[in-house]
């Protein structure tokens, strides 16, 4: 859960969504993120976890969801 | 000890090409829109060479005004840098030909090629020699022609760049003022994130290079966008740590102008407003080294800047090379 929380402050920081919007079912497509955004985002998870996300990572994260999983198996 | 003279910028010029070419007429020539650009770069037009003009000409056009504006003649350089990866041709240096057309015949004149940091490294040769004592005059030109290096079938790479010349004059200045901290980076082995395969000596121009479309860019899009970011941030904290000042003290920044969202992730990142940054890139895209000294140029013709005014300008480019420094103007 914790992690849930700090993706969605991310987000809501990096792409000025509103977190009440965001839920683990979110796509980029439905906060209007294009692929420039994802780049910064991944960049800023990056830090935040301290952790690389490869490309091919990237490419298989659709939703919020993705990246809350992607980032608890990491950490675990 | 007598103090070590400091280096300054005291004059800037610019030369753009006549022809421009519009978002709109891209859609005519790549599988492309005015609002793909528009939204991932911030380009809504850039300028193309044509007929006569060269990557010497138009640094010949950019030199004369710094030039006129420093109350310099041509004789007087010392030294001539011309920043640039697109010489008119392999031998001689670009430098070699401006010289001849400017007839600075006292200077010794070389092409310094780093990417699109080559601005920023020429302006750190430059202070070397001014600071040394070793010279008084340095005209550096950043330049770039690479509309006829980009290929105009790659939707990727075509829609990002254009052409142009920026010149300034540097001279020693008073304490305190000029150029506080300057620095370069590298890292080789990101080389082929952005690269002309073809054409050097190692693969010189053959049947087979032209038939592979060798001799165009190459580019890693999405992994210089982000290695752009980051070293933005980090190189332009390191330059102000060197002078002992913090962004907060910054007037304006000057960042290559590669891409408006790598702009603003990183000036974002510096806590930098929006005034606070010097854009022209929706007029002219990437023009490489061009791209700091034509935005000075033009924000110094709008009145922007102003003296005291403490600037920090930062770039990256092919190589990979980067580099950032601190003026106080
Ligand atoms: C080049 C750049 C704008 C591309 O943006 P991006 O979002 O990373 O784009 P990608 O390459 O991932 O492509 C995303 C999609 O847009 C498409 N696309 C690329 N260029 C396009 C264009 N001009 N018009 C329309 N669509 C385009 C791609 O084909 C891709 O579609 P696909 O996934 O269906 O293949 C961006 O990566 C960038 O600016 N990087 C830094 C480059 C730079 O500054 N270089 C100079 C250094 S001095």
């Amino acid at each position: 859960m914790e992690v849930f929380e700090k993706v969605k402050s991310l987000i809501s920081e990096q792409l000025d969504v509103d977190e009440e919007q965001l839920d683990m079912d979110t796509t980029f497509e439905d906060i209007d993120a294009d692929s420039l955004d994802v780049v910064e985002l991944v960049m800023a998870l990056e830090e935040e976890f301290n952790l690389e996300i490869s490309d091919e990572e990237v490419e298989k994260i659709k939703t919020v969801g993705d990246i809350v999983s992607y980032i608890e198996n990491q950490i675990s | 000890m007598r103090a070590r003279k400091k280096a300054g910028i005291v004059s800037t010029g610019k030369a753009l090409p006549v022809v421009r070419l519009t978002n709109y007429d891209l859609e005519y020539i790549v599988e492309t829109s005015d609002e793909w650009i528009t939204a991932r770069s911030g380009i809504k037009e850039r300028r193309i060479i044509s007929g006569e003009e060269t990557n010497s000409s138009l640094s010949e056009i950019a030199a004369r005004i710094a030039l006129e504006r420093a109350g310099l003649k041509p004789e007087e350089i010392d030294i001539l840098i011309v920043a640039t990866v697109t010489p008119d041709q392999p031998l001689p240096s670009s430098a070699c030909l401006v010289q001849a057309r400017l007839n600075a015949h006292r200077a010794a004149a070389f092409d310094l090629a780093a990417g699109c940091t080559g601005f920023l490294y020429g302006l750190t040769v430059g202070q070397q020699f001014i600071e040394t004592g070793a010279a008084k005059n340095i005209l550096l030109i950043g330049v770039d022609t690479l509309s006829p290096v980009v290929d105009w079938t790659d939707r990727r790479t075509c829609v990002l760049f254009g052409d142009g010349a920026g010149a300034v004059v540097m001279q020693p200045v008073e304490e305190g003022r000029g150029i506080l901290a300057s620095k370069m980076y590298s890292d080789g082995s990101k080389a082929e994130l952005l690269e002309i395969p073809a054409g050097g000596s190692k693969r010189p121009a053959t049947l087979k290079t032209l038939q592979e479309r060798g001799h165009y860019i190459k580019m890693n899009g999405p992994e210089i966008f982000k290695f752009a970011v980051k070293i933005m941030v980090e190189s332009t904290l390191n330059v102000l740590e060197m002078c002992g000042k913090k962004t907060s003290d910054l007037t304006y920044i000057a960042p290559h102008q590669a891409n408006v969202r790598i702009i603003n992730a990183a000036c974002k990142r510096l806590g930098l407003s929006e005034e606070q940054v010097l854009i022209n890139i929706q007029r002219y895209g990437n023009m490489s080294s061009a791209t700091i000294p034509v935005v000075l140029d033009e924000a110094l013709e709008e009145g922007k800047i102003k003296q005291g005014d403490l600037l920090a300008l930062v770039s990256f480019g092919a190589g990979l090379t980067w580099g950032a420094a601190v003026l106080n103007w």
